[in-house]
């Protein structure tokens, strides 16, 4: 230690806002003194996992960022694709899971707030967003309530703000029930040329805070709830959960999409975890200058707040600024017509330091690359387990079951009955430019154009906890393979992906192993398909007393499609189609399955490897056939295997099918493998495939008959389907 | 011949609504603050959250500007189109009959759904038969239709009933399966499906675009 001993009374104080004793003896040694309560209660979230990636920010090197079509990458509000025609498509993906825990409703709905902002940040009009979700099992009352708070919340924030949720994933398993997982991704589109930075820049010019007033909402929220487990007083911290206003984030975005198309901001940044601190310290750090903040300017939702409270107030949908000084007027024109409050607080210095005044009183003066870039960042102690950590689900189904009552079984799972109850809950249609709405194929698709002309982007969101669980190498590679395969489906190539880590707490050894073991498959398989990572988040310490949930890496990709009108469905639609399925090699098997899951199988330590360069060649084949018009049907053969897809395809397009399998054992109809595909459609057009399709029978008929296995009427595997419907009584 | 939609603080379907319109003829956004329609010929009130839906639907859109010369325009005989929160307002202006109440399921439901034109003999559905059935997509929390037994009565004597659910298609139980009414002089209709999101075959459908053709035909030079 360099600057005077810390003081007691500090040191206990640093420790309850969750900094270790040597962080803080390191934030004395940054400032030359020790912090007074203002500038702890900042470096506190600037220096938390939230705010820094301190666990994980040397592991996400690892990941290629880098790719023929990426305009921005990590480190932005969100990351940016071209889709050719000077367009842009920006993304991100991120967590609300402990907000979500404690308070579904407003946690899921500020979770879509949050990640809207993060694109309209960088000057794109939210055009659709996506969610994944996951919960302990629905026998659960809690986990109805989280799942019904969690739907109804995403509803409620993304139906009220004009943007479609055109897809989404959910799953229901048992490591999820005290700490259940809403990540929300949000997609945009813009000019490419009209993408905005969030870097600070311009010494005398403005900052200026737009939006709803501050209030004392989700104080700590980044650092108390966000970085930490949960435990048994959560009910305790929904005062640090923010409150949800979308009338209030719409006026404020269709304001700020105004102003950037005039040209009036100079950047623009969201405050999201950690507030007006991480905002201004980011836009600092990023523009190389400091910031002057006058914490007596910010508008107040109660008199009497403490200036570090305002500094860390995450208050929702609010927006920070810089504007030339001459530029004011024109900016409280355009805020007064949209009915957005707009108060110039501070203004960019050269001192590159992050100082906060209360009037004429500094009340805080911090060196903006401590806050930013001076937080120390830790190894991880990886260990490998020597056995499966996680115990088996509970059986519910008879291992003897046979083939029919099998397949009916895992339709009416709660993790493969239709979906539909939960997403009709959603716009999905608002804006004009969703081709394929959710069900109608492997993917979302929408039109750039809302009015027509060519051009078009798919987009898919997927992760698999309990594989993952029991591989995290291999989970992983499979995770990012499906998403892939998804866009492939509609004859979509990957362009780039977003990212939501979420894991247990990376100080223990198992959970280091599944985070480092995640990263390296994403790495590699994402390096073998030439996909950057645009940009993503990071969920650390989900765990509760029992435990550390599934690893669940979760990736959203976009990718790009030349034609939106021959995107194939997933639904059979022609009597007479030949039904195929084409195969990449990769055995079918079922340690980790869903089917494994409903006998009550322990989960396996390790998973067959993927090869990747195989699945790689069927999924360029399988877009390259799905763009040529002649296929009716695409579908990707995944949880449930070849009988579940099957079944799912006669669903969707209310068609029978007869099929003949090579072999009935349980493996070949239930068992699960990345790249394999289920497509149908005029003979020469499955030919087209080659020696990957095999032909296994014709579409027709009012049934779904697979040889020597057993016969399902519609109706009876309709009826099966919908069970998820119960969920929401 | 041209459309006006007027936009609130939090319609969310205006744009698509003037896309809709463009479609058969000319069609701006006019601004809630303003009392100038601006001579459109048909004011299209659209969909969305008005004013986040606070207070109750539609009950504080109608105390915008826009609204009284909205009233005048009706009352003059001019055609006014208002799509589910737009119908939620013209309800709560007086501009037409009845009240739309939280859905059955207390749940928002986006679907597609297919109605049933119950009188072709208005400006709103002239270019359809009555008994032609439309594939229209509803998304809303707040589209029970109800309104008191004898004014349904009335209603539909007076052939103010234009669009009807069909059997199985009703998402939110309305009273009478009744997805679209119109006022005694049939110059103002309100409708809970969204036709404006059926005007492109390529996503989903181009049945709505029927009821913004049949506008544009209304007014079309003899």
């Amino acid at each position: 230690m360099s600057a005077g001993a810390a003081s007691a009374e500090r040191l206990s104080e640093a420790r309850a806002l969750g900094l270790t004793d040597s962080e803080y003896e390191l934030i004395v040694d940054k400032m030359g003194r020790e912090p007074n309560g203002v500038e702890l209660a900042v470096f506190s979230l600037m220096w938390s996992e939230h705010c820094a990636y301190k666990h994980s920010k040397k592991l996400l090197g690892r990941l290629p960022t880098e790719g023929p079509h990426l305009l921005m990458g990590p480190g932005e509000n969100a990351g940016a694709v071209t889709v050719g025609n000077g367009l842009a498509i920006a993304f991100k993906v991120e967590s609300h899971n402990h907000p979500s825990a404690v308070e579904p409703f407003q946690g899921a709905a500020t979770g879509v707030g949050g990640i809207l902002r993060d694109v309209f940040a960088v000057g794109a009009r939210p055009i659709a967003i996506l969610d994944s979700l996951r919960f302990g099992e629905l026998s659960s009352g809690r986990s109805r309530y989280l799942l019904d708070g969690a739907v109804s919340g995403i509803g409620h924030y993304g139906n009220s703000i004009g943007v479609p949720t055109v897809g989404g994933e959910v799953y229901f398993e048992g490591p999820y029930e005290q700490n259940c997982l809403v990540n929300a991704m949000c997609l945009g589109i813009a000019r490419e040329d009209r993408l905005i930075r969030s870097a600070a820049a311009g010494v005398g010019n403005l900052l200026v805070l737009m939006g709803a007033r501050t209030g004392r909402d989700g104080i700590g929220g980044a650092s108390v709830l966000a970085s930490a487990e949960l435990d048994s007083e959560d009910a305790s911290k929904r005062p640090t959960v923010q409150i949800g206003d979308p009338f209030e984030e719409k006026r404020v975005m269709e304001c700020c999409l105004e102003l950037l198309d005039r040209g009036t901001l100079r950047s623009l940044q969201d405050l999201g975890a950690a507030g007006l601190s991480s905002s201004a310290s980011e836009m600092a750090s990023k523009g190389e200058v400091g910031l002057d903040i006058d914490v007596s300017r910010v508008p107040l939702r109660e008199d009497d707040m403490e200036p570090f409270e305002i500094m860390v107030s995450e208050s929702q949908e609010r927006m920070l600024c810089v504007i030339e000084p001459e530029k004011l007027a024109e900016l409280e024109e355009i805020c007064e017509r949209w009915e957005v409050r707009a108060t110039a607080i501070g203004e960019v210095t050269e001192s590159r330091r992050l100082r906060v005044l209360d009037g004429d009183e500094v009340v805080g003066d911090m060196p903006v690359d401590a806050l930013v870039d001076d937080c120390p960042l830790y190894d991880l102690e990886p260990a490998a387990p020597s056995e499966q950590i996680y115990p088996a689900p509970p059986q519910v189904l008879d291992p003897s079951a046979d083939a029919h009552e099998t397949l009916l079984a895992l339709l009416s799972s709660h993790n493969l009955a239709s979906r539909r109850p939960l997403f009709e809950q959603y716009d999905s249609i608002v804006q004009s430019r969703t081709v394929r709405r959710p069900e109608d194929a492997d993917a979302a698709v929408l039109q750039l154009a809302p009015d027509g002309g060519k051009g078009a982007i798919a987009v898919s969101i997927d992760g698999n906890g309990r594989r993952v669980a029991c591989d995290p190498y291999t989970g992983t590679v499979e995770a990012v393979l499906e998403c892939a395969a998804n866009l492939a489906c509609v004859g979509a190539e990957p362009l780039g992906l977003t990212n939501c880590l979420n894991f247990g707490n990376p100080e223990k050894p198992h959970v280091a192993w599944q985070l480092e073991r995640s990263v390296a498959g994403m790495a590699d398989v994402l390096r073998e398909l030439g996909v950057p990572v645009v940009g993503g988040n990071v969920s650390l310490y989900n765990e509760s007393g029992d435990g550390p949930i599934y690893p669940t890496p979760v990736v959203g990709m976009v990718g790009a499609l030349p034609d939106a009108a021959v995107a194939p469905r997933s639904g059979f639609a022609r009597e007479g189609d030949v039904v195929a399925l084409v195969s990449s090699g990769v055995k079918l098997s079922l340690p980790g399955s869903e089917l494994a899951k409903l006998r009550g199988d322990e989960l396996p330590l390790g998973l067959p490897e993927v090869d990747v360069a195989a699945v790689r060649a069927t999924l360029d084949a399988v877009r390259a056939a799905a763009r040529g018009g002649g296929l009716n049907a695409v579908h990707d053969v995944s949880e449930g295997g070849v009988a579940v897809a099957l079944a799912e395809s006669c669903l969707a397009g209310g068609l029978g099918a007869s099929v003949s399998l090579p072999d009935t054992g349980s493996e070949s109809l239930f068992g699960e493998g990345v790249g394999r595909f289920l497509i149908a459609g005029e003979s020469a057009a499955v030919a087209a495939l080659g020696d990957r399709a095999a032909v296994i029978g014709m579409v027709g008929g009012g049934s779904l008959e697979i040889e020597g296995a057993g016969s399902w009427g519609l109706p009876e595997l309709r009826e099966k389907s919908g069970a998820f419907a119960q969920a929401f009584l | 011949m041209r459309f006006g939609v007027v936009r609130f603080p939090g319609s969310c379907d205006e744009t698509d609504a003037v896309l809709a319109c463009e479609r058969f003829g000319e069609a701006e956004l006019l601004w809630h603050g303003d009392c100038d329609l601006r001579g459109v010929d048909v004011v299209v009130i659209p969909g969305g959250f008005s004013y986040g839906d606070y207070l109750r639907v539609g009950a504080i859109a109608r105390f915008s500007p826009v609204m009284e010369a909205v009233a005048e325009h009706a009352r003059a005989g001019g055609i006014v189109f208002g799509i589910c929160n737009g119908f939620q307002v013209l309800c709560e202006a007086g501009l037409l009959p009845g009240a739309l109440l939280p859905n059955a399921g207390l749940r928002f439901v986006c679907r597609q759904v297919e109605v049933e034109v119950a009188n072709a003999d208005t400006p709103f559905t002239r270019a359809c038969e009555r008994g032609d059935v439309l594939s229209i997509p509803v998304k809303h929390f707040t589209g029970r239709y109800y309104a008191p037994e004898e004014e349904l009565r009335g209603l539909d004597a007076h052939g103010q009933i234009i669009l009807r659910y069909r059997e199985g298609h009703n998402p939110n139980r309305s009273m009478g399966d009744i997805a679209g009414v119109s006022n005694r002089e049939h110059n103002v209709m309100g409708l809970m499906p969204h036709p404006e999101h059926a005007v492109d075959p390529l996503t989903g459908s181009a049945d709505g675009g029927r009821l913004f053709e049949s506008m544009a035909m209304a007014l079309a030079p003899a």
